[in-house]
């Protein structure tokens, strides 16, 4: 507790009567009390961290009449969303009517959000490979201040469209969330993935995650 | 030999220095705490790793978790100029004190129908309000659409004059920062289908470039 009020203890055995001494001290004990009830007021409502937002740039409408025949890609990755799982496949769709030289179809592989062997993020890395060992090597040139920032970033956003780094197209079926979603786009931008296209997906792909979802 | 005195301690502190701190801190989380305005809708945004900062200029479409849409736009002038558009466009009156509650109002979410009353209601009852939220669909002509056209256009006035009035002071500023920007926030729950419908609206005023609120997270440590 605080202050105890003092004062009016002592000089009462005299005979002598005193005035009364009153303290100068007050009780604070209140007025304490609601200063720490207002801190953990505060302390406990306020919110430190103010929310970010993920920047993410949409294809442009084409006209229906120039129905295009879905992008050639040969350094590409498709990523299926449904619900909370995640499947892939690599370079172009092939199907039966459509097959690959070797004569082999589109299989989709599944994969997960986590960080172990089977991880979008480890995936991502190996076929990323190219664009983030160049990364680094620009990376040290910028604490070494062979680079300034802005050259820095310019030579960033040039490496991550070139030949060889990865692109990628989302697809998401009606059940897909949207935390998947940015989760995803989230991941991507962690692997360095300049183009990132979120489009329509193909019956033939619906298909072929269905039949995946069943099992 | 003389009587060891020992001194009467007082059974109380202090606590001067203890209160002086207790204060100090209410002082500064009462200064630092910012009280957000009340949400018609309660959104749990998913997370990333951006640490990209939402500047002021912000044309904000709010889904939320059952996929109703909610529309919001910064800036007092700005509002009542959409507003006025969306009126003549309408063609529906509101007082003046409706137009003057509605610029103050923060997120908000109904069909053009419904705004009078959604504007008559207290800012505590809009969460219970009965709306399916502002209309979307895959025509050109819904309601989403002219939101945001009239949003933008009122936006982008209200940034040149910010930028005017930046250069009036003799800063030095970019015209880039000053636009304003186009941002979905989405539950974790929400469907992405159901955000793509809006993604579609703004694709269709040829508005590419989103963005999506997260909360912050950590980024992996390479």
């Amino acid at each position: 507790m605080a202050e105890i009020a003092e004062g009016g203890g002592g000089g009462h055995g005299k005979g002598k009567k005193r005035a009364k001494k009153s303290s100068t001290r007050v009780d604070m004990t209140p007025m304490v009390d609601l200063a720490f009830l207002l801190l953990t007021f505060f302390v406990l409502t306020s919110t430190f961290s103010k929310p970010k937002m993920l920047p993410l740039a949409y294809p442009a409408k084409v006209e229906e009449t120039e129905k295009q025949k879905g992008p050639k890609m040969n350094n590409g990755i498709t990523f299926l969303l449904s619900e909370d799982r995640i499947f892939y496949y690599q370079g172009e769709y092939y199907n039966k009517d459509h097959r690959d030289k070797d004569g082999s179809v589109t299989e989709l592989k599944e994969v997960d959000f986590g960080t172990g062997e089977k991880s979008v993020r480890k995936l991502l890395g190996k076929l990323n490979n190219y664009v983030l060992v160049k990364k680094q090597g620009l990376d040290e040139k910028l604490k070494r201040k062979e680079l300034n920032d802005s050259t820095y970033l310019k030579k960033l956003d040039a490496l991550r469209v070139k030949r060889e780094a990865l692109k990628v197209l989302i697809k998401t079926d009606e059940e897909a969330l949207c935390k998947n979603f940015i989760d995803l786009v989230d991941e991507l931008k962690i692997a360095e993935i300049g183009v990132i296209a979120p489009v329509d997906i193909t019956p033939g792909e619906l298909q072929l995650m269905k039949e995946k979802l069943k099992k | 030999m003389p009587k060891l005195k020992i001194p009467k301690s007082s059974p109380s502190i202090d606590m001067t220095p203890m209160v002086d701190l207790a204060f100090l801190l209410v002082t500064f989380f009462m200064l630092a705490a910012s009280f957000r305005a009340s949400e018609p809708v309660t959104v749990n945004t998913p997370s990333s790793i951006s640490d990209k900062f939402i500047p002021e200029n912000v044309i904000m479409v709010t889904i939320d978790q059952e996929g109703r849409v909610f529309f919001n736009l910064s800036g007092a002038e700005a509002r009542r100029e959409m507003l006025t558009s969306m009126m003549g466009k309408y063609k529906m009156s509101l007082s003046e004190e409706q137009i003057e509650k509605f610029t103050f109002m923060s997120t908000f979410g109904c069909t053009m129908q419904e705004l009078p009353s959604y504007i008559d209601t207290g800012a505590d009852d809009r969460i219970t309000f009965q709306t399916k939220g502002i209309q979307v669909d895959s025509t050109k002509t819904n309601e989403l659409y002219d939101w945001i056209s009239y949003a933008g256009v009122a936006a982008l006035n209200s940034a040149k004059t910010a930028f005017e009035e930046a250069k009036l002071k003799g800063e030095n500023p970019v015209a880039d920062d000053f636009k304003p920007k186009f941002i979905l926030r989405v539950d974790s729950k929400t469907k992405y289908q159901k955000a793509e419908d809006v993604i579609n609206v703004f694709r269709e005023l040829n508005l590419n470039n989103l963005n999506f609120i997260t909360s912050s997270e950590l980024a992996p440590i390479n």
